[in-house]
């Protein structure tokens, strides 16, 4: 016989395998998932949810595709949170300090409970990256948010009402686009590409007979 | 954590480490490798195919799993819907919010076309968002598109269609420009230089990176450039019926909210399939790294109004699925920790293959050494072979994990293994839909107008197989093509009268060729539930 745990759906008492995760307990419980279920791994942040275990007091977050159940535990998924996302032509913005208080000036009301920390799925320092994006440092703010995987925990524990995944979401932009060095041998292949430096090449190999290319491609060199 | 049936072969692992580390495996030759894949690679086990009995690629072999799906009835009937209203009338229809959905979609609406995305679960919610390695493109001096060209056409076996693959090669460096000034944050050098290393099949370092959250990171930068470009985009709502006009091109889709069954027409004047991969069909039972929503439904909804399937009997089988613990089975763990140095390694710690040959010989090579060869890890579930990854940190340094695969480290650390110390178990993941719609350079199918594909859903692209880091490149160069080009159709076409008598037609082909089925396509969502 499997060992089994008790779980609460929504308040709902079920047995289910203990070596479950929590989105697959709810499958093995019967629900045919339509929201709160993406990737499946870690990546997408389509399944935020909150639990109790039972007797406990801390209320705690995770994202169900990756959390194994425990014995106790009292269930609610999140799988949508309304968060602020501000409209913005990336061409146009810049990267200063005004940007941020224009877009998402609520960040500049964070009374330092650190609840967005202590509630992250990932482990990140959410507190410490919403402190960047106040003082203009986007590279730092990018850098700390980069594992950020969008599910809003975060937002839903703000008493100041911050929408921490898309304030990082444009530190991450403006880093990407303004800030990170521009790569020189990226802009010159481009432009020997529209000059068609490579067009007679490429089309002189579309028309070798199949084994001529056998022949190329198991004697190519490789770069060590 | 391991338990103590790991612990013999863990030691013998970490006994050999050192000489593993400095031991450079023979890559195999033509022949070696073309032996290994008939004898081993699931592709070659004819049982598991049928050939379609209907539809265009009549007489096609395809797993079962995709003919019963492709050959089932439809969920609408023709009267289900009153076309004459439509809810959405729009220029460019997109069917799909992963990578080449919305790159499609950015780019029909900067060419100036009244564009709409539908997608089934949340924009995002893709294949896209789970690739982790990298993404191909040739701009090192040492490099060139032709290179490129060479080791994608050799890595998918000579299959791929040149005019495409030229394409794929040729626009790679300009996707990662593009990119790039979207805000994409690559790993660079302080100078600038793209931190670029190889990948299977690869014979220049060109796979570019954001650390391990590459298509995360794409995909959520094209999702919030969609977001500021005003893009109607409609959720939780799947296209369950291509519609077609008169003249028997294609108009529009019949699209179903996912929570409430309610049926909607949305008109269109050309319309984009970008709808990605099949993994959730679990082909021959094997496992997935593909995202909750990979059920082929493009492949459905494009047969069934006449567009061919090119290739559709070949998958891509990841080498490296996480076989333990069993919660995270047959998640991906990428390409990147062999790229970074990692061996593959069986239970009595000898390495027996070089890492980085294409996926295809590699996924061959690892489910030899665990059936005829026997030397797989049991890991109560199944058998694997170790990943050795404490190597990378001797090779790149102790920090070396952290700062290139975190996703990874993540991963395990879950379940209470730390990769930068222990090796982990891997086994062959079902990952990629080698083959698809067959379209033309513009990426319109060959056999209906007015209907493009981009991303997953096309086949040709790589051939047989694909090489890592040419999949987020394909759904940025052929979405961004796709989209250009419908937006560009549009503005010339005239709709015509609204049909879905294909329904009914296909539906006697079937009939009168003694199919007799209840299920109903597309699948849309995988059913995991307790039977």
């Amino acid at each position: 016989m499997q060992d089994t745990v008790t779980i609460y759906l929504f308040g709902k008492k079920y047995d289910v395998p203990s070596d479950l995760t929590i989105m697959c307990a709810m499958e093995y419980a019967g629900y045919q998932l339509v929201r709160g279920c993406g990737c499946r791994n870690g990546f997408c942040g389509a399944c935020a949810t909150i639990y109790r275990i039972k007797g406990e007091r801390d209320l705690k977050v995770c994202l169900a595709c990756k959390t194994q159940v425990k014995d106790g535990m009292y269930i609610a998924t999140l799988p949508f949170f309304p968060l602020v996302k501000q409209v913005y032509d990336v061409e146009r913005i810049k990267p200063t300090e005004q940007i941020m208080m224009q877009l998402y000036p609520e960040i500049y009301a964070c009374i330092g409970c650190n609840a967005c920390t202590k509630s992250c799925a990932q482990k990140l320092n959410v507190m410490q990256y919403i402190a960047y994006a106040q003082r203009g440092e986007y590279e730092k703010c990018a850098e700390e948010s980069f594992d950020c995987v969008m599910c809003g925990i975060c937002s839903s524990r703000c008493p100041a009402g911050i929408s921490h995944p898309q304030v990082a979401m444009l530190a991450r932009r403006l880093n990407g686009k303004y800030l990170a060095p521009k790569s020189a041998h990226l802009e010159d292949r481009v432009k020997e590409i529209k000059d068609g430096t490579f067009e007679e090449l490429l089309e002189s190999l579309m028309q070798k007979p199949i084994d001529e290319m056998k022949e190329l491609y198991n004697n190519r060199e490789i770069e060590k | 954590m391991y338990s103590e049936k790991f612990t013999a072969s863990i030691a013998a692992v970490e006994a050999a480490r050192e000489a593993n580390i400095a031991y450079e495996p023979a890559r195999m030759s033509a022949k070696e490798k073309e032996e290994l894949l008939a004898a081993y690679h699931p592709d070659y086990k004819k049982s598991e195919f049928v050939a379609l009995k209907v539809g265009a690629n009549k007489g096609d072999v395809v797993p079962h799993e995709l003919a019963d799906t492709l050959q089932a009835n439809s969920r609408i009937k023709a009267d289900d819907v009153d076309l004459d209203s439509p809810a959405y009338d729009v220029d460019v229809l997109v069917i799909g919010g992963g990578g080449a959905g919305t790159s499609a979609a950015i780019e029909a609406h900067r060419a100036g076309a009244d564009t709409m995305i539908v997608t089934k679960l949340r924009m995002g919610d893709a294949n896209t968002m789970m690739a982790e390695g990298g993404i191909q493109a040739a701009d090192k001096p040492n490099d060139s598109p032709a290179i490129h060209y060479l080791d994608a056409f050799g890595g998918g076996h000579f299959a791929a269609k040149p005019e495409l693959l030229y394409k794929l090669v040729n626009d790679a460096p300009d996707a990662i420009l593009w990119l790039n000034e979207l805000g994409v944050e690559f790993d660079k050098t302080e100078d600038g230089t793209m931190i670029t290393t190889h990948g299977g099949g690869t014979s220049r370092k060109r796979m570019h990176a954001a650390k391990d959250y590459t298509g995360a990171e794409i995909m959520r930068t094209l999702r919030d450039e969609v977001l500021n470009s005003g893009i109607t985009v409609v959720d939780f709502t799947s296209a369950v019926e291509l519609i077609l006009d008169d003249a028997g091109n294609a108009a529009g889709a019949v699209l179903m909210n996912m929570e409430t069954g309610e049926l909607m027409v949305a008109r269109a004047k050309t319309v984009i399939i970008a709808t990605g991969g099949a993994g959730r069909m679990h082909y021959q039972g094997f496992p997935t790294s593909n995202h909750y929503g990979a059920t082929a439904d493009g492949l459905v909804l494009g047969y069934r109004v006449g567009a061919k399937l090119l290739y559709a009997d070949t998958l891509q089988y990841h080498p490296t699925g996480a076989a333990y613990p069993s919660q995270i089975f047959g998640a991906l763990v990428t390409e990147k920790v062999r790229s970074l140095g990692a061996k593959l390694v069986n239970a009595d710690g000898k390495v027996f293959m070089h890492p980085l040959e294409t996926r295809d010989v590699a996924a061959a090579s690892i489910i030899r050494e665990c059936s005829d060869r026997k030397n797989g890890v049991d890991t109560g579930s199944g058998t694997a072979v170790w990943l050795d990854t404490p190597m990378i940190e001797k090779i790149g340094g102790e920090g070396t994990i952290e700062k290139r695969i975190p996703a990874m480290m993540r991963m395990f650390a879950e379940y209470g293994i730390d990769i930068r110390k222990e090796p982990i178990l891997v086994y062959p993941t079902l990952h990629y839909q080698n083959g698809g719609l067959d379209i033309d350079a513009d990426g319109m199918t060959t056999a209906v107008k007015n209907l493009y594909v981009a991303g997953e859903a096309v086949g040709g692209i790589h051939g047989r197989n694909r090489l890592m880091g040419n999949s987020l490149l394909d759904i940025i160069v052929f979405g961004r093509s796709a989209g250009k080009n419908a937006a560009a159709k549009s503005r010339e076409v005239s709709v015509g009268k609204l049909t879905l008598d294909h329904i009914a037609a296909f539906a006697k082909e079937c009939k009168d060729a003694g199919i007799v089925t209840d299920a109903v396509s597309p699948k849309l969502l995988p059913d995991y539930r307790r039977k």
